[in-house]
């Protein structure tokens, strides 16, 4: 019995514990940042404690952006998300977790760096892949991630569909054509793009891996560029993964001036460097201009221009019965 | 010729034999113990000593000490529900008997990731008891406590299901004896029920053990995945495999290894002891029953 009781003792002191530690953020963030965020973490905690003396400390959680929402949504008490898409910290919006203008509190539409969407393909490119139009010939096998619980999914299928729109003669039906043919071509759906990665690299499945830049350039750089090729399609999307502070959870936790400084941040220069030493495309001109190398100079159309926005494209293609639904059940 | 018949039935061909134990002992082989093998092997890939600081990291060691915490919290409360669910149902006749079996039966039935979500539905933010739960700040799902239910759930037919049979099997007639010769209630339940279910019931622990340190699905949905803080040991391979990290992976996949093999010695040892008991007791009461 006493056993039992410093047990139940033991469980809540776990699990109350950082609730009484103020100074401990909870970043909850998508698949493929867990090394970016790992370094922006470390550098922020020294940058914090040189300004105010506070020790800080940091707990992340990472998982498909769509999911991981959810889990904010239901209960999961982030201070900051850090996720793929706006559409999914709308959801949190709904909840009177953020307010509606959550996207204006930031410069830059609250992205402090962007991507984009590119292929990965074994070394040599044995499929001879190009385009998004190859993606869609018999016999290659493609890797994506699940466009209902991944943000990178669902880039990589408006950045195919944008394509299909802007060539000769392109309209919808001609979109949703090629959307159909890629989608025949994938043995495997993953929840997650680092799922989705693993599944291309590891497991050895697949021919080409439709994955964000940074995703494509870690697997190359880490794994080995002796195994892998980066291609750039002629024209992809500009891929705009959003943060904000949660508000309603920051102010239970008391963290808010925290969170925002630490989302500020991101838009340093050392925040700036951090982000495109891992890949992804740094807004700020001048670390843009030191890593222009490193990213190719690729045609990129916004989800505003060719969607008019991430409601109106989740509504028409990932809802339930959207293009999406109507593609895959098919299938 | 009838002899040569008797012989031939219980006597298969040498290569019948043969060929039948190289296909079970090869299946045995490619799907348990290579395996189990490949998991030390890449775990100690490059060496002991990058092996050992890949489980000092503090993130592995938080999920190994997550993991044990959950377990020790669950036992308790399997052990008494699965004690009162057994003894209730095979020492007494109730209405609703059957029913209670099946909903014993459920968490087996049920994917662990539905009793995951079932755990959502009911205590997360927008669930039945969310606002209330928000409202007295009591943290239970992406948190430790919400892990410890789903766990529950999942492994709470184990010890019940192994001491039903047993306990139907000893009847009731020992309990009946030390009422009837004055014993008390804890008395009986101490001194005669007890020792006569003790093997069963260790024997339920491990596996309910097992199972409750090994479990992905339900516990998965109820984590909110925070490093450090509620990663348990499966959910922590899942991670580090996810980030290239195979050494990492494969030696936190190493300590569940080692778990299973360490319940598989004990589950010998408990089977064998068991065994060995009620075949002493069945020389002890054969003279007296026939």
């Amino acid at each position: 019995m006493r056993q039992l009781a410093l047990l139940l003792t033991l469980t809540a002191t776990l699990s109350l514990g950082p609730a009484f530690a103020q100074t401990s953020l909870l970043n909850v963030s998508y698949d493929p940042t867990r090394e970016l965020y790992k370094d922006y973490n470390a550098a922020f905690a020294k940058h914090w404690q040189a300004k105010t003396g506070q020790v800080l400390s940091f707990r992340q959680s990472h998982g498909g952006s769509g999911k991981q929402a959810m889990a904010v949504r239901d209960g999961l008490e982030a201070d900051v998300v850090t996720l793929a898409l706006a559409y999914d910290i709308d959801a949190l919006v709904e909840r009177k977790l953020i307010p509606l203008d959550w996207q204006a509190r930031f410069p830059n539409n609250s992205s402090p760096y962007t991507s984009t969407i590119v292929f990965l393909v074994r070394k040599g490119n044995p499929k001879g892949i190009k385009d998004w139009g190859d993606l869609a010939k018999p016999g290659v096998a493609v890797i994506t991630p699940n466009p209902k619980t991944s943000g990178g999914a669902r880039w990589n299928y408006l950045a195919a569909w944008a394509w299909a729109l802007k060539q000769p003669g392109g309209n919808d039906q001609k979109a949703k054509e090629l959307v159909t043919a890629i989608f025949k071509n994938v043995p495997v759906l993953d929840s997650g793009a680092r799922g989705s990665t693993t599944t291309f690299v590891e497991r050895g499945l697949g021919d080409v891996l439709i994955a964000w830049e940074n995703e494509a350039q870690l697997a190359v750089n880490e794994i080995g560029r002796d195994k892998f090729e980066i291609v750039a399609p002629s024209l992809s999307i500009l891929a705009e993964p959003p943060v904000a502070v949660v508000d309603k959870v920051a102010e239970k936790h008391g963290t808010r001036l925290t969170a925002q400084a630490y989302l500020d941040y991101l838009y340093s220069e050392e925040g700036q460097n951090i982000a495109a030493r891992h890949y992804y495309r740094p807004r700020d001109a001048k670390v843009a201009a030191k890593y222009a190398a490193q990213f190719p100079k690729l045609k990129l159309v916004t989800i505003a221009d060719a969607f008019g926005g991430w409601q109106k494209a989740q509504k028409t293609h990932f809802a339930d019965g959207g293009s999406f639904d109507q593609i895959y059940l098919k299938k | 010729m009838s002899a040569n018949k008797l012989t031939r039935a219980t006597q298969e061909p040498v290569w019948v034999r043969y060929g039948l134990m190289t296909i079970g002992l090869g299946f045995l082989f490619f799907f348990l113990g290579l395996p189990l093998v490949a998991v030390f092997v890449e775990a100690l890939a490059q060496g002991l000593p990058l092996y050992l600081e890949a489980l000092a990291e503090p993130e592995t060691r938080s999920a190994i000490w997550l993991t044990i915490v959950i377990a020790l919290a669950v036992l308790p409360f399997n052990i008494l529900f699965g004690v009162a669910a057994a003894w209730a149902i095979a020492k007494f006749d109730f209405k609703g008997k059957s029913l209670l079996i099946t909903l014993i039966d459920l968490p087996f039935a049920v994917s662990p990731v539905v009793a995951g979500l079932i755990f959502i539905l009911l205590f997360g933010s927008q669930g039945t008891f969310g606002p209330w739960l928000a409202a007295h700040d009591v943290k239970i799902i992406f948190a430790v406590p919400g892990m410890i239910l789903a766990t529950l759930f999942i492994t709470f037919p184990f010890i019940a299901r192994e001491l039903i049979p047993l306990m139907q099997a000893q009847g009731k007639d020992e309990e009946e004896a030390a009422v009837s010769l004055g014993a008390s209630g804890w008395q009986m339940f101490w001194r005669v029920t007890l020792p006569n279910i003790k093997w069963g019931l260790l024997y339920g622990v491990i596996l309910a053990n097992a199972r409750a340190m090994g479990e992905f699905g339900a516990v998965s949905v109820v984590s909110g995945h925070i490093r450090g803080e509620t990663n348990t040991l499966p959910l922590h391979v899942e991670i580090l495999y996810n980030e290239y990290n195979a050494i990492g992976a494969f030696a936190a996949a190493s300590i569940l290894a080692l778990l299973a093999l360490v319940t598989l010695v004990a589950k010998t040892i408990v089977e064998w002891r068991m065994k060995k008991e009620t075949e002493m007791l069945n020389t002890v009461l054969a003279p007296e029953k026939t």
